[in-house]
């Protein structure tokens, strides 16, 4: 980049040091709603299009093993985005792009977007790729959408995420698959032969997908149980946190809050309505789990963790005056995004801490602007951590680069209709639903902005994303 | 401990445990207690913890406080100094004893207070942060549970033996019980550091805690504060019996141990150790015979036996020439990782090394791993290629060690530029050039480089003989002109040796010590002058050893009998690797630089085995033949006819083998006095250091100034005046080695 030479536009996006653009989505009301939203303040920025979510679905997100386990990563995938055409009715041939998050990747279905797109009933004619960024794949998905969109290059695009934990690719080893290709390249039987009397024991040893940051080689639920300890966040309060987002998400889908959810007609099995994994317990009954990453002593446990998920969801983005063209009332406008990244070792839970006060300051928003809160629940503990740093002024002033904390957002307004902990967490695929609970949860209580944030591993990116609702009539 | 009696009386209150602090000197410092325990700060080592008598008897009523207080169940022991848990014991105070008896009575006092602790009926927790060293590991193991972190600064060991000591507060006896016979040996005999994971392992310590990252407070703080509440929970369980402090051991733990309970087989490891030992150390060095003895004493004769030797044989060791030797040397060490030219204006962050031979790229894998951002040049491809794969494979062989991760190994790597050009020069804050050892080829860089570095850049030559003012008379800027003398292979050897010329300016030579320093070299600084220090001491000890080889002594008794004084590399072979083209060069430019008294072997029979092709190892052929993979090499039979024609007569009344022994070590001894007699070196402790570091003068006689102490002027003058009675000059004593024959009460080392 010294050389100077390289176009402004590109310019605009290097990244300080290592920090990504990082994500806010923002919906701005629209006149349909039925309470007022409190603020006129809009966020349109001149010269940018107008980017709404038309709508959004995603199919029920099921505990691993269960009702899709049969199933491979583009079936999902293809529900949900079947589910999305009979919810919209949007023509197929004026969806311009689809792009698919996804994390563990089915080698067989690498671009699952295009695999999934066909089998859904969408125009061969629509091209789709697939991104990758752990667990806000989708967040990239809807993102990529959104800067296709801003480019003028799309009116119409289908963004979603998919995951199947049921089924992961499990290698042959790096011995054997070598053996394995010289195989095909040997002629005689001879040479056949003297390459098969090769093979030993150890060669037919599974490789497992990594479930450790492949830089520090750690698991992602050690990590969060360092965070917790780092920021002094006990066992009791993650459980605490853990019976909440269950408490919460079970009121939710009792009282028909969770809109985004579409049936699933499962090849061979009953049709799957809802959210499987939302099991409020009791406190005792959580306080008997052994830690399961730090042992003995250790605080993460499988009931404050997500657990391993099956699921896809999918959006419908458009501009602004495609939307209203067709006819369409957009649930929520994207606004501003922000994708940070860190320390992989000590810091790679804590994104949402970074990104919030980030893409505030861009919007020109502060904390108590947001009404509804959604952020992604890896672990309890680190939620927990990351609303303490959020907290703090010695975080912020020593690792942030801030003169004092953004401060936490109220609980009252934070993830009230559950999370990744009870709702599940299907990698790819959580990006969209917590922008559609933020659309709905807006609407359900009136409020204007929405802030999503979530962290991811892998990538250590933190993204955050603030979506609004605006009392602009169209 | 006012402070702590408050703590014991407040979760005393509460029924609880008791958080036992060593106080940090900046806590000291703070105000706490400031009076009684300023006594504790070392002026050696300010920032770790020492068992010091103070320390001890500190810690002796906190313990009687804790028995006598019944609100108090158990006890946690915990360091709050950043990076040390206990160093170890003070070595002042051992080295002010006069008599092994003293030694042994505090040998005796240490034992007593770990007993009691190990008996003590409320548990003891050892929470161990930073180094866990000597009595330090004897204070956590005499605990009854171990609690680590898991920290690259956490190491545990026992470096006794490298002081020529044993493990004197019961160490000895508790660790074969803990970890079984053999791996006690190792940890005892080698004195190597102990990672927290291995130990974890070994079963030395019984839980593990991660570092943390930030939190609302540094990650330093705060993991020594989740370290104590961990800490706190396991003694707390042990004290109401939730948490056993006994060891699941493993299979083979368990069959070892069953193993080492049959005497019949217990002999048969004493014996297989002892021979190793005594092969390994040539009886030079009593400690791990001692230790051996020891460790006997115990499992054989029972627990009072055991302790009994123990301490005594601490106290015998205590006072041997080789611990004094040894000690000396650690001092020296410490003393040669400080910079005595302060801090330099301008931190070195860019260096590029010139040459991406053996040196160059060695010198660019220890800056490059260090977080320097590195430059290596060279003029071809195919020898940068080389390099660049040579600091992959050092940088490789820590990940296959698990001392570095595949991923910390890449990013380290990112930090290199192989390069054919002088791109980036612009930017570097020092230039290190290991080209080949021509002044023509220096002068050449020098200009070169001279023309694209900024100003304040250091222009470094890596140089085992030229004198650095010879390579600087071409340079327009010779004040930030310096020698950096490494050795060879330098990822391995610890010393450096820096040059300054009456021209080089203080900020030089405090960036240069600076970056020495960085990349963990030990750094000795000497005057310019054909050979410098150690090129200079090891001449005249190689044109004996040349002569040696004339007069009919073959290359393996002379290897032998090199050995058998201490040496750790035998005379022959320390020509063949240091290439016998090289000490060719170096022997003439010293010897026209310095004439009759560099002389002795025949400079002629090197130049026969240059033209033979008879390099040394890199040859594969030198006075040995090298084969890959093969490791019992042979004499090359090539060399016969050479050393036959340059057969000289022996002269049998200075042939014995002791009498080659002096023959080789008083030159080296000779010349290393007057180097510090002519102001090439500043001081006699950094003529040690360079000696044993650099050119592996035996380690138990501390260096050639030691030695001149310990085995007396007058003696080595005595000597040095019968060889000169036979050879003539070559064996003339300096001066400054007369002074001190004459004058029995001057010592180099006080």
């Amino acid at each position: 980049y010294s050389s100077g030479v390289l176009p402004t536009l590109l310019l605009t996006y290097v990244p300080k040091e290592n920090n990504f653009p990082s994500f806010l989505v923002y919906t701005e009301s629209q006149n349909y709603l039925a309470v007022q939203p409190k603020s006129k303040k809009t966020l349109t920025k001149s010269g940018v299009k107008n980017i709404v979510v038309v709508e959004g679905v995603r199919i029920p997100f099921l505990q691993s093993g269960t009702s899709y386990a049969d199933l491979m990563p583009h079936d999902l995938a293809r529900a949900a985005l079947q589910g999305l055409l009979n919810r919209t009715s949007v023509p197929r041939e004026v969806v311009d792009y689809i792009v698919y998050g996804t994390v563990i990747q089915e080698v067989k279905t690498s671009n699952v977007a295009r695999e999934a797109a066909l089998g859904a009933g969408f125009s061969d004619k629509t091209p789709a790729h697939t991104v990758t960024m752990a667990c806000i794949s989708s967040n990239q998905a809807m993102t990529t959408g959104v800067g296709m969109i801003a480019a003028g290059q799309c009116d119409v695009v289908v963004a979603g995420g998919v995951e199947l934990m049921s089924d992961v690719p499990i290698r042959h080893s790096r011995k054997m698959r070598k053996t394995m290709l010289t195989l095909n390249r040997a002629k005689t039987l001879g040479q056949k032969l003297s390459l098969l009397s090769k093979i030993r024991p150890d060669y037919f040893a599974p490789e497992l997908p990594a479930v450790a940051e492949f830089s520090t080689s750690e698991t992602m639920g050690h990590s969060a149980d360092r965070l917790a300890a780092a920021f002094a966040v006990s066992r009791l309060e993650q459980d605490e946190y853990a019976l909440r987002s269950h408490t919460l998400a079970k009121k939710a889908q009792d009282g028909g809050l969770l809109l985004d959810v579409v049936p699933f007609k499962v090849p061979g099995k009953d049709t799957v309505t809802k959210d499987n994994g939302i099991r409020p317990s009791s406190m005792e009954q959580m306080g008997k789990l052994k830690p399961a990453f730090v042992k003995p002593y250790g605080t993460v446990t499988a009931a404050n963790s997500s657990f391993l998920t099956d699921g896809a969801s999918a959006v419908l983005l458009m501009s602004e005056e495609k939307a209203l063209a067709m006819g369409y009332k957009p649930k929520a406008y994207l606004r501003d995004f922000v994708y940070v990244s860190q320390d992989p070792k000590d810091q790679l839970l804590l994104g949402p801490t970074y990104a919030t006060p980030k893409v505030l300051e861009k919007a020109g928003l502060t904390m108590a602007d947001i009404d509804v809160f959604e952020f992604h629940e890896a672990f309890a503990g680190q939620i927990l951590a990351n609303l303490k740093a959020m907290d703090s002024d010695w975080f912020a002033q020593n690792y942030m680069g801030r003169k004092s904390k953004v401060g936490a957002p109220p609980l009252e307004k934070f993830n009230t209709w559950g999370g990744s902990l009870s709702l599940g967490h299907p990698f790819a695929a959580t990006g969209c639903r917590l922008v559609m609970t933020t659309a709905h949860s807006l609407k359900k209580e009136g409020g204007q902005y929405g802030l999503v944030a979530a962290c991811a591993a892998g990538g250590q990116v933190r993204h955050s994303l603030l979506l609004s609702l605006s009392a602009r009539v169209p | 401990l006012k402070l702590c009696q408050a703590v014991v009386g407040l979760l005393g209150r509460f029924l609880v445990d008791l958080v036992l602090f060593f106080f940090s000197r900046s806590q000291i410092l703070k105000g706490w207690r400031a009076a009684a325990l300023i006594g504790l700060e070392n002026p050696f080592r300010p920032t770790v913890n020492t068992l010091s008598k103070q320390l001890s008897s500190e810690f002796t009523d906190i313990m009687n406080e804790i028995w006598a207080n019944e609100a108090v169940k158990s006890a946690v022991l915990i360091s709050s100094k950043p990076g040390s848990f206990i160093a170890g014991a003070d070595l002042d105070m051992i080295e002010a004893c006069k008599t092994s008896q003293e030694v042994a009575q505090l040998s005796q006092e240490g034992q007593k207070m770990l007993e009691k602790i190990e008996q003590s009926p409320k548990p003891v927790v050892a929470a161990i942060s930073g180094s866990c060293l000597g009595g330090g590991l004897e204070l956590a193991i005499a605990c009854h549970y171990r609690i680590a972190t898991k920290e690259k600064k956490t190491v545990l060991a026992t470096p006794e033996v490298l002081l020529g000591l044993l493990p004197g507060a019961g160490g000895t006896q508790r660790l074969p019980k803990m970890v079984g016979l053999p791996a006690a040996f190792d940890i005892m005999l080698t004195g190597r550091n102990i990672r927290a994971d291995r130990a974890k392992k070994m079963g030395l310590v019984d839980q593990l805690v991660d570092p943390l990252g930030p939190g609302v407070k540094s990650p330093e703080a705060r993991t020594i504060e989740y370290l104590e509440e961990v800490a706190i929970d396991f003694a707390r369980g042990l004290a109401n019996r939730t948490v056993s402090a006994k060891r699941s051991k493993g299979l083979m733990q368990k069959l070892t141990d069953y193993a080492m309970a049959v005497p019949f087989v217990r002999q048969q490891v004493y014996k297989t150790v002892e021979n190793k030992v005594r092969k390994q150390t040539k009886g030079l060095y009593p400690a791990p015979l001692k230790i051996i003895e020891t460790v006997k004493a115990g499992l054989d004769q029972g627990h009072d036996a055991g302790y009994l030797a123990e301490s005594q044989n601490f106290g015998q060791l205590a006072v041997t020439k080789e611990s004094k030797a040894l000690l000396g040397l650690y001092r020296g060490q410490v003393y040669c990782k400080k910079n005595k030219f302060g801090t330099p204006q301008q931190e070195v962050k860019t260096l590029a090394v010139l040459g991406a031979g053996l040196m160059g790229a060695g010198i660019a894998q220890v800056s490059v791993d260090k977080g320097l951002k590195t430059i290596l040049k060279d003029t071809a491809q195919q020898g940068l290629d080389r390099g660049q794969q040579q600091v992959f494979k050092g940088l490789n062989s820590k990940v296959k060690k698990k001392s570095l991760t595949s991923f910390e190994r890449d990013s380290i790597l990112s930090n290199l530029t192989g390069q054919l050009d002088y791109k980036g020069f612009e930017k570097a804050d020092m230039v290190i050039e290991a080209v080949f050892e021509d002044i023509n080829i220096k002068h050449k860089v020098l200009k070169e480089v001279e023309a694209v570095i900024p100003a304040h850049c250091v222009f470094a030559s890596n140089t085992s003989a030229l004198p650095i003012s010879q390579i600087a008379a071409v340079s327009k800027r010779p004040e930030k002109v310096i020698g950096m003398h490494y050795f060879s292979p330098v990822d391995r050897m610890q010393l450096l040796e820096i040059i300054t010329t009456d021209k080089t300016s203080q900020d030089t030579a405090a960036s240069a010590v600076a970056v020495g320093l960085k990349q963990g070299k030990i750094v000795i600084v000497v005057k310019d002058g054909p050979g410098f220090y150690t090129t200079r001491c090891l001449g005249p000890m190689l044109a004996e050893v040349v002569r040696v080889l004339q007069e009919g002594t073959d290359p393996k008794k002379i290897d032998a009998i090199s050995t058998a004084f201490g040496f750790p590399v035998g005379a022959a072979t320390l020509i063949d690797e240091v290439g016998v083209d090289v000490a060719t060069h170096v022997a003439e430019d010293l010897g026209k630089a310095f004439g009759e008294r560099f002389g002795g072997g025949s400079i002629e029979l090197f130049k026969l085995m240059v033209e033979k092709g008879f390099l040394g190892r890199k040859a594969g052929k030198g006075f040995y033949i090298y084969q890959e993979g093969v490791k019992n090499r042979s004499v090359n039979s090539g060399m016969d006819e050479i050393l036959a024609r340059f057969k000289l007569p022996a002269k049998p009344e200075v042939c014995t083998d002791e009498d080659i022994q002096m023959r080789l070590v008083t030159r080296f001894v000779n010349e290393a006095a007057m180097c510090l007699q002519e102001g090439i070196l500043s001081s006699p402790v950094e003529g040690d250091i360079g000696a044993v570091f650099g050119l592996g003068f035996p380690p138990c006689l501390g260096g050639p100034f030691r030695y001149v102490d310990s085995y007396g002027a007058k003696q080595l003058v005595d000597k040095l005046r019968k060889y000169e009675a036979v050879y003539g000059s070559q064996f003339t004593p300096c001066q400054l080695l007369l002074d001190y024959a004459n004058n029995p009460s001057k010592k180099f080392h006080q």
